[in-house]
């Protein structure tokens, strides 16, 4: 869908919390995307290579962490996985159902590189 | 030396931040403001143009008219029909997000508005992605487009409060499986307040100008 916004928005998270921890660069990043959210890997990592360019999270690795769409049936608490086009139960054939996971759409957590200088300190 | 930072943020939170001003914004002056989302052509701009015709006295609208290029066909109807209009122009995105709302909400007087009817850049996907500060949410599907959206663009379907099937008068000449297409809505959001309309001629109007009533008067000044 909007690639370029989700990727401008997920560069100014990693950015901030890489300043924060006085990291010199970023080497991973670690994201949840539900497979109901619409955003298509590729295009993500498209965008960044270009709008992370100069900035401290340059060449950082993106990892997609893919989460299947689940679905709950509300008649028969039957659970299935999305595959493809949206389907009744296929225990009950009911159409009351509940999405429980699948819209995940997060930054999880990212891989920092920062100086020896404090470990002098910390270590004998 | 290697560090890991755990995170667990939204990717959109910056978004969400700014939809939650816009939305205290609009509860501070006790305005109720509805997302309008729909394809190109589904007929938004006419929809709200006959709510404008069927709306009760003295409840005052105002129309965010969001659209990819910069024209105001959209806003000159709204103004043309004697409400007040902000037209945004996104520059090609494919979306509101909450800034341009944010931005087009402090050019409108509040105080002289109860109602206001934001109008989503024509789209099934994205809109559905980025919060507003938005009380309710709309989609307008129309008849041409096929019954087998809900199948094809399903998150636009889920979270929202109100479905305008428009463009009823098309029925007889276009294969749309109402039950088919009802179906659809009903597994991504049981129970959804449906209503078939016609924006040309006002048919159907009647069940969501009472929606409208009923939701506009929780937030009366």
């Amino acid at each position: 869908m909007h690639e370029l916004a989700v990727t401008e928005s997920l560069l100014a998270i990693v950015v901030q919390s890489a300043e924060a921890n006085h990291a010199q660069k970023v080497t991973d990043i670690t994201l949840s995307i539900g497979a109901l959210s619409s955003i298509v890997d590729d295009s993500v990592q498209f965008y960044w290579d270009h709008i992370s360019k100069g900035t401290i999270a340059e060449e950082a690795k993106l990892h997609f962490n893919r989460i299947p769409a689940t679905i709950r049936c509300l008649d028969c608490d039957f659970e299935f996985t999305l595959e493809e086009e949206l389907t009744p139960c296929p225990n009950c054939d009911s159409i009351h159902l509940d999405i429980i996971a699948g819209e995940e759409f997060q930054v999880d957590y990212i891989e920092i590189q920062k100086e020896e200088t404090n470990s002098n300190e910390t270590t004998s | 030396m290697k560090q890991r930072v755990e995170i667990v943020t939204r990717i959109l939170d910056s978004n969400d931040q700014l939809a939650e001003q816009n939305r205290k914004k609009l509860d501070a002056h006790q305005v109720f403001a509805i997302n309008v989302m729909a394809s190109p052509g589904a007929g938004k701009t006419s929809f709200i143009v006959q709510t404008i015709a069927k709306l009760p006295e003295g409840l005052r609208l105002g129309v965010i008219e969001g659209d990819t290029a910069p024209v105001t066909i959209d806003s000159d109807k709204i103004i043309e029909a004697g409400m007040p209009a902000i037209q945004i122009n996104t520059g090609g995105n494919c979306h509101l997000d909450a800034n341009m709302v944010g931005l087009a909400i402090n050019q409108l007087n509040l105080d002289d508005i109860d109602l206001l009817l934001i109008e989503n850049v024509g789209n099934l996907i994205c809109p559905a992605g980025f919060a507003l500060g938005n009380h309710a949410n709309i989609v307008i599907a129309s008849i041409p487009e096929g019954d087998d959206k809900p199948y094809k663009y399903p998150n636009i379907y889920r979270n929202i409060d109100v479905l305008i099937i428009n463009k009823i008068d098309l029925l007889p000449y276009i294969d749309f499986r109402m039950d088919y297409f009802r179906e659809g809505v009903e597994m991504l959001n049981p129970g959804l307040k449906t209503f078939e309309v016609n924006s040309k001629t006002g048919e159907g109007f009647d069940g969501w100008i009472e929606w409208l009533k009923e939701r506009v008067s929780t937030t009366q000044k």
